[in-house]
C-alpha cells in the first residue's frame, strides 16, 4: 500500500494507511490522545487534512479501516452501498466534497438522495476538514422526517425527548417530571424513561405506565423504556405496551458485543416491535443512542479514531429506519472530549448522521467531572437549534437526577423555540392548543388551575 | 407605532407553575417557574450552587487511612491499595490508569499466599466520589457480610483502593483468585446527589472483562436506594452469579424487592455500620 503524504515546508509527511490518516486529521480530542492515536503535532494533524482533502472519496470504498472477515459492521456498510447514489460525487476527493455540500447548488433533495451513497467514513472524513459553521449549514440543508404518532425532522420544528427519570423510578415522582414536561410543551419526540431498576418486570410496569398516560390524555406521541433490546423482546413477549425499542450502538462489532449485542438481535427486535403495528402516522420504531469514545471505551476501536467509530455507529443506526437518533455527547467524560471538544463534537455528530440519513437529535450534556459548563451547553444547543437537530432532551431543571448528569431543560427547548421560531411536531402542536398549554406554537399560556392534565400524577 | 406594554415598576415578572407542590413526590427540578419562556433567577442560581457543590466532590480526596482504620476497627481484615492513576488530575484524564494497580499495590497482592479461591472479594474504591464510599460503603458492606458468614462463603481481604475505577475489580480478583468481585465505589456525582454509591458484580474476575459481563446495583444513598434494599438486591445478584457461574446481561436482577417490615427484619439497624 502507498500510504497518503503530504510535505508542508520542508517536512514530509506520511501516513501509512487511511485509518491513520483520519486519525491524525481528526480535531483535537482527549480520547484519541488516549488511544495514542492523535496527531503528535498541531502541524502534523494540519498537513493530515491536506493529505485526506486530497484523497479520492472512492478510496473509502476500497480500503476498509476495520477488516470486512471479522467486523460485522464493516460488512453492514460494504454490503448495503448504494453506488449509484453516489454518482454526483463519486470522482471527487474529500476536499472537493467539502466544496459540493457547500453549493448553493447543493439542495435538500440532492443531499436527500445522496444519503445512501455516502458511507459513514466519506461522513466523518469529510467533517474533518469542515468548520462548525460548515457543518452547521450543511446540515441545515438535510432534511430527514421520521414518524410514530406524530412527524418528527419536519422543517422549522424542534422536538424534545422527555426524560422523566427517578432515582427509585417511583410511579407519582415520574409521572410529576411528565406532568411538569408536558405543560412546558415537551414531550413530542418521546417519553423516554432511563429505568433506575433494569429488569423486565420493572421495564413492562414503566411501559404500561406511559402508555396509560398517553391513552387517558390521548397525546399524539410515543414512549420508550431505555432498557436493553434484549429486555425489551422479553417485554414484548409479555404482552406489554412497547412503542419504540432502545440500544446504545457502537461503530465496531466488538464494541456492540461488549453492550451485548448483534446486528441479528436488533433486526429480530425491529420486526418484534414494527409486528405490535402501534403507530398511527408511521411505523419507525427504533430509538438509538450513541457517543464518541464508546468504542475506545470497550477496547475495541481498531485503531481508528473516535469519531469515525461514531459515524460508523450512525450506519448500524441507518440499517433500522429508526425513529430517533441521538449522540449523548458529553455524557461519557472529560477522557474523551472537555468542554470545548463536546461542542465540536456534538456538531459533527449531528452532521454526519444528517448527511447519512438519519433523524438526528442530540443529548446536549456534560458531566461533573468534565470541564464544561451550562455556558458550553447553551452554546451547543444554540448551534444545533441553527443546524435543524430534530430533537433535544427535556429533563426538569437540566438536572437528571438518576443519570447523574445535566441535559437540556423544558426551559431550553423553550428558549431555542423563541429565539428561531420552531414549533413542536404539528400532530403536538395541535394537542398543545387545543390542551391549552402553548399558544401561536412557541410561547406558553399562563395555564389555569384545575387543568385536566393536573390530575396526571394524582391517579 | 404600536406603544409597548407599560411594564409597573416593582412588578416580579415571574409565572410560578401551580403543580411546584408536586416536588414532594421527586427530587427532579419541576415546576421551577419561568421569566417568559426561561428560568427565574433564583432557580439559575440554586442550580450553579449544586454544580459548584458536585464540581468540589469530584475533587475531593479520599481518606484512605482513616477509611481502613474504621474497617479494622469493626475487625474486616482490609488492604489498602492504589492505582496507577498518580492523582485525581491523572485519575479524570486516564481510565487505563485508574483500572490497574500500581507496582507497589501488585506486588503486595502477589506476595499473599493462596490456599484455595476465596469465594469473593469486595473492592472498595473511591471512584468520582470519595464522598459516597465514606458514608456508605462501610453499612453495605457490614450488611452484606453478616449474611454471607451464614452462608459459608469465604470472604477475601477488603481492598480498599485509591483512585480506582470498576475494572480494578478484575485485576485485584484474579490476583487474589476470587470467583466474585464485588467493587463498591463512588459514582459520578449528579447535582443533587454528590454521594451515590455503585456496586458491581463480576463473576471470575479477569483483566478485560467488559460491562457486559458484570452486574450493577446503583444509586445507593439514603436518598435513593435505601442500604436495606441495596443489600438485598447485592445478595441476590451474588447467590446467582455463585449458582449459575456468571454474572453479567444474562443474569437479570430481578427479585421483587421484600416489604418494608420484611427488609428490616433482613437486615436490622444494628448491622448498619
Amino acid at each position: 500500500m502507498a500510504g497518503y503524504s503530504c510535505t508542508v515546508g520542508a517536512q514530509l509527511y506520511r501516513f501509512s494507511d487511511l485509518k491513520t490518516l483520519l486519525a491524525k486529521a481528526t480535531p483535537a480530542r482527549s480520547g484519541d490522545r488516549l488511544a495514542g492515536l492523535s496527531a503528535d503535532s498541531e502541524e502534523e494533524r494540519v498537513a493530515a487534512q491536506m493529505a485526506l482533502a486530497d484523497a479520492p472519496l472512492r478510496s473509502f470504498l476500497n480500503e476498509a479501516l476495520v477488516p470486512y472477515e471479522s467486523d460485522e459492521v464493516t460488512r453492514l456498510i460494504v454490503d448495503s452501498h448504494d453506488e449509484a447514489a453516489l454518482a454526483p460525487v463519486a470522482q471527487l476527493t474529500v476536499g472537493e466534497f467539502r466544496d459540493w455540500l457547500l453549493d448553493y447548488a447543493t439542495d435538500t433533495a440532492t443531499l436527500f438522495a445522496l444519503a445512501p451513497g455516502i458511507t459513514p467514513e466519506m461522513a466523518a472524513a469529510v467533517s474533518k476538514i469542515m468548520r462548525i459553521q460548515d457543518m452547521v449549514l450543511v446540515a441545515g440543508k438535510c432534511r430527514v422526517t421520521a414518524s410514530f404518532r406524530n412527524t418528527l425532522g419536519l422543517e422549522e420544528r424542534l422536538s424534545t425527548r422527555l426524560q422523566p427519570n427517578h432515582p427509585t423510578d417511583d410511579p407519582k415522582g415520574i409521572a410529576a417530571s411528565i406532568l411538569d414536561g408536558l405543560m412546558y410543551g415537551c414531550g413530542d419526540a418521546v417519553i423516554g424513561i432511563n429505568p433506575a431498576t433494569d429488569n423486565v418486570d420493572q421495564a413492562v410496569r414503566l411501559m404500561s405506565m406511559l402508555d396509560e398516560i398517553i391513552q387517558t390524555y390521548n397525546i399524539p406521541i410515543q414512549s420508550c423504556v431505555l432498557t436493553h433490546v434484549t429486555n425489551t423482546m422479553q417485554a414484548i413477549e409479555r404482552g406489554a405496551p412497547v412503542d419504540l425499542v432502545f440500544q446504545s450502538v457502537a461503530g465496531t462489532e466488538t464494541a456492540n458485543t461488549s453492550f451485548g449485542i448483534n446486528l441479528d438481535v436488533l433486526v429480530e427486535a425491529n420486526q418484534a416491535a414494527r409486528g405490535l403495528d402501534r403507530g398511527t402516522v408511521g411505523h419507525n420504531v427504533m430509538y438509538f443512542e450513541t457517543g464518541q469514545g464508546s468504542a475506545l471505551s470497550a477496547n475495541s476501536h481498531h485503531g481508528v479514531d473516535q469519531q469515525t467509530c461514531e459515524a460508523r455507529a450512525y450506519g448500524v443506526a441507518r440499517a433500522f429506519s429508526p425513529l430517533l437518533v441521538n449522540s449523548v455527547v458529553g455524557f461519557i467524560g472529560p477522557e474523551y472530549l472537555d468542554g470545548r471538544e463536546i461542542i465540536r463534537a456534538g456538531i459533527e455528530d449531528h452532521f454526519c448522521g444528517k448527511l447519512l440519513g438519519l433523524p438526528m437529535g442530540g443529548d446536549i450534556c456534560y458531566t461533573n467531572h468534565a470541564d464544561a459548563n451550562q455556558d458550553d451547553m447553551d452554546t451547543l444547543l444554540t448551534l444545533l437549534g441553527t443546524a435543524g437537530c430534530n430533537f433535544i432532551m427535556g429533563v426538569p431543571g437540566a438536572d437528571d437526577v438518576m443519570l447523574n448528569y445535566q441535559s437540556t431543560s423544558f426551559h431550553d427547548a423553550l428558549y431555542l423555540r423563541q429565539l428561531l421560531g420552531l414549533k413542536p411536531a404539528p400532530e403536538f402542536e395541535t394537542w398543545l392548543a387545543q390542551a391549552g398549554i402553548v399558544e401561536n406554537g412557541t410561547r406558553l399560556s399562563n395555564v389555569a388551575p384545575g387543568h385536566p392534565l393536573l390530575s396526571l400524577v394524582q391517579r | 407605532m404600536t406603544k409597548p406594554p407599560a411594564i409597573k415598576e416593582g412588578t416580579v415578572r415571574v409565572q410560578p407553575d401551580s403543580w411546584n407542590t408536586l416536588r414532594r413526590f421527586t427530587p427532579a427540578r419541576i415546576g421551577l417557574g419561568r421569566a417568559g419562556g426561561s428560568i427565574p433567577t433564583s432557580e439559575l442560581l440554586n442550580f450553579q450552587l449544586a454544580h459548584a457543590r458536585a464540581r468540589d466532590a469530584v475533587h475531593h480526596s479520599f481518606d484512605i487511612a482513616a477509611f481502613t482504620e474504621k474497617l479494622r476497627a469493626k475487625e474486616i481484615d482490609c488492604l489498602a491499595l492504589s492505582s496507577a492513576a498518580g492523582d485525581r488530575q491523572a485519575f479524570i484524564q486516564r481510565p487505563d490508569q485508574g483500572r490497574i494497580l500500581d507496582d507497589e499495590s501488585t506486588s503486595l497482592l502477589q506476595e499473599r499466599e493462596c490456599v484455595q479461591p476465596w469465594d469473593v472479594v469486595f473492592v472498595i474504591a473511591d471512584g468520582l466520589s470519595a464522598m459516597a464510599v465514606e458514608r456508605h460503603a462501610l453499612p453495605i458492606l457490614e450488611m452484606t457480610r453478616v449474611h454471607l458468614a451464614r452462608e459459608d462463603w469465604r470472604i477475601a481481604p477488603c481492598c480498599v483502593v485509591r483512585q480506582g475505577r470498576v475494572a480494578i475489580g478484575d485485576e485485584i480478583g484474579a490476583l487474589l483468585q476470587a470467583q466474585l468481585s464485588v467493587v463498591l465505589i463512588g459514582e459520578r456525582p449528579g447535582l443533587s446527589s454528590p454521594d451515590s454509591l455503585g456496586a458491581y458484580l463480576t463473576w471470575n474476575p479477569l483483566p478485560g472483562r467488559s460491562n457486559a459481563e458484570r452486574n450493577c446495583v446503583s444509586n445507593i444513598r439514603p436518598e435513593g436506594l435505601s442500604y436495606a434494599a441495596a443489600a438485598f438486591k447485592l445478595l441476590h445478584l451474588m447467590r446467582q452469579a455463585r449458582a449459575r457461574k456468571l454474572s453479567g446481561i444474562e443474569l437479570k436482577e430481578d427479585a421483587p424487592l421484600p416489604a418494608p417490615e420484611e427488609l428490616r427484619k433482613l437486615f436490622p439497624k444494628e448491622n448498619q455500620g
